[in-house]
């Protein structure tokens, strides 16, 4: 009695996942989806992008998610995502990994971001060296007064570790770019977990010092000229200083995918790095590659 | 075929109750034993030595976990310092003093706040209660311990006054009307007699409320700051922090499967639940110890 009743439930489950089978495959035969998730630097981008696309091709449907260019990179090594965001390239052990996992990602530069040093609007201080901002965030200078500023403490914000831009900022701007410098950011600095987080603090807190990508900072904050070093000129972060070299905090955004990219996906970035999809870049607040 | 005998129908139902009943049991030691699983190595690779060091940045090898340790228990114990008497103090009006009325729309309403979700509190926390705290203690910073405390106490209260005010509730009405019989005032049969014939309900209230508190993240990793700090003396309560579900909740999407950074990152799970298992056990160890006690008061 109890047997039957099993084999009769084994059976219904067995033919309900054989139908709900069949439906995903004619459904994939039809329209085709995309996922892409990764660098929350990126990520206002590459929705503004899929947006835009399925708009002029509405059998493809492209899911965008933030989390971090570390999150990104590690959902396509595991193969839960076709398209890594990502604001820093990938590292050797991250590329073993993709290896290990039977393919060889394949990098897409896909737009320039600079990054901006921020403070309140109440603080005096407008220009800093990149030295500064190292000894600032390694906790040698705690007030805004060795600065020339008022006499407050500097409280300094920092996203997650996680982050990609946190990764560049300290090799570019704590470590000055010295690969043999192994120092870190103070463990009293602030890391909050969204961009949006960050420029919130920013504006309520005249003590505060914080970094963000360009196309997140707001009218609401202070942008700090940055010097490379203290005899050459301050340059405030834009598009064109970010394209000659001399605003020294700029670097690349990526897109990764598993192998050489196919079909839709393909599509999609040819369709990114045109003049079409530059044109949103520009809008957005970041930096569009030059058609080299 | 369900057709058959009303026994056999009974025994299947008992056997799949008890498959619910045991799958609880079963569910909890795969849990633990998923956690052993990842979290041991760490053990081995980085050491206990290494674990308890005050610098917690992961990226770069430094495991210590004692900031972290030091984080969750400053933010939970200021947290049910707060929600203690206002939790009570609630359960006491609703269940004791509130007319009828009034406690049939109150309670109700503390439930619904026990469901709300933390992720909109720790957002009314950083554009509300950040900047007040602020402006208001002239802190450096109001992203501190003392914020997040706050928020988790708001938390943890309805937790507190649900469970409370089922506790007071479940006291004989003679208690009451023996005592105002003998010219107590209200305070006094509240005070001298209701509380304390509830008080282990109350403990494990409030038991139950650290443990709410302990395991909040989403609320905690908005508005602490989560700068790994080791607390020094009273003035970390006004510094930033970093807790330990805030730290696995941002870094777990981020390491490696299998790197030591993930094992660190169970093994602060495994520190996790053993607080919570502790907490837990502490707690029906109250109420039983506390139920015996009446019992035979009252016999």
């Amino acid at each position: 009695m109890s047997q039957k009743l099993l084999i009769i439930v084994t059976l219904t489950v067995l033919l309900m996942a054989a139908c709900s089978q069949g439906e995903d495959q004619s459904v994939n035969s039809s329209s085709s989806t995309i996922t892409n998730t990764g660098s929350d630097t990126i990520v206002n981008l590459a929705l503004a992008w899929a947006e835009q696309y399925q708009k002029e091709h509405p059998n493809v449907q492209i899911s965008v998610t933030g989390g971090g260019s570390g999150t990104g990179i590690n959902s396509l090594l595991s193969g839960t995502t076709d398209i890594a965001n990502a604001s820093r390239a990938m590292k050797d052990e991250e590329k073993a990994t993709a290896t290990k996992n039977g393919f060889t990602p394949q990098e897409f530069v896909i737009a320039r971001d600079a990054i901006g040093v921020i403070v309140n609007p109440e603080n005096p201080v407008k220009e800093l060296t990149l030295e500064q901002i190292s000894k600032i965030y390694k906790c040698e200078i705690n007030n805004w007064s060795e600065l020339g500023g008022e006499d407050r403490p500097i409280v300094r914000l920092s996203r997650e570790s996680n982050s990609g831009t946190h990764v560049y900022f300290l090799e570019t701007v704590i470590r000055l770019g010295n690969k043999e410098d192994k120092s870190i950011f103070c463990p009293k600095t602030l890391l909050l977990p969204s961009s949006e987080g960050i420029i919130a603090e920013v504006r309520d807190n005249p003590n505060a010092i914080g970094y963000d990508g360009l196309g997140y900072i707001t009218s609401e904050v202070k942008v700090m000229g940055i010097a490379k070093k203290a005899s050459m000129p301050y340059v405030i972060p834009s598009e064109i200083t970010a394209n000659d070299g001399t605003y020294p905090i700029s670097r690349n955004l990526f897109m990764y995918t598993r192998g050489k990219p196919k079909g839709v996906i393909a599509d999609y970035i040819n369709w990114i790095v045109s003049p079409e999809g530059q044109s949103i870049v520009t809008e957005l607040g970041f930096i569009p590659i030059k058609g080299k | 075929m369900f057709k058959s005998n009303p026994i056999r129908t009974d025994r299947n139902v008992t056997y799949i109750i008890k498959i619910a009943g045991y799958s609880c049991i079963l569910f909890l030691a795969l849990i633990f034993f998923f956690l052993l699983r990842n979290g041991i190595p760490a053990l081995k690779d980085t050491g206990l030595a290494k674990l308890f060091q005050t610098i917690w940045y992961p990226t770069e090898g430094y495991f210590g976990i004692l900031p972290l340790l030091f984080g969750s228990l400053l933010v939970t114990f200021t947290a049910v310092l707060i929600a203690l008497p206002f939790g009570v103090g609630t359960a006491v009006f609703i269940s004791e003093i509130a007319p009828h009325a009034m406690k049939e729309f109150l309670k109700p309403l503390v439930e619904i706040l026990a469901g709300m979700p933390s992720v909109v509190l720790g957002f009314i926390g950083i554009v509300v209660l950040v900047p007040f705290m602020q402006k208001t203690f002239n802190l450096p910073t109001g992203l501190a311990a003392l914020t997040g405390a706050i928020l988790l106490g708001l938390i943890a209260i309805p937790t507190i006054v649900s469970i409370a005010e089922d506790a007071l509730n479940a006291v004989p009405q003679s208690y009451r009307q023996a005592a105002i019989a003998m010219g107590a005032t209200r305070w006094q049969t509240i005070w001298g007699v209701t509380v304390p014939a509830a008080r282990t309900g109350i403990l494990t209230a409030i038991m139950l409320g650290i443990g709410r508190t302990l395991g909040e993240t989403m609320a905690v990793m908005m508005v602490t700051g989560n700068a790994a700090v080791m607390p020094e003396g009273l003035n970390a309560l006004i510094q930033p922090v970093r807790t330990m579900t805030a730290t696995i909740a941002s870094e777990m999407g981020e390491v490696a499967t299998g790197s030591a950074h993930y094992a660190v990152l169970f093994f602060i799970g495994i520190v996790l639940f053993i607080f919570s298992l502790v907490i837990n056990i502490f707690a029906s160890w109250v109420s039983t110890r506390g139920r015996k006690r009446s019992e035979r008061i009252l016999s």
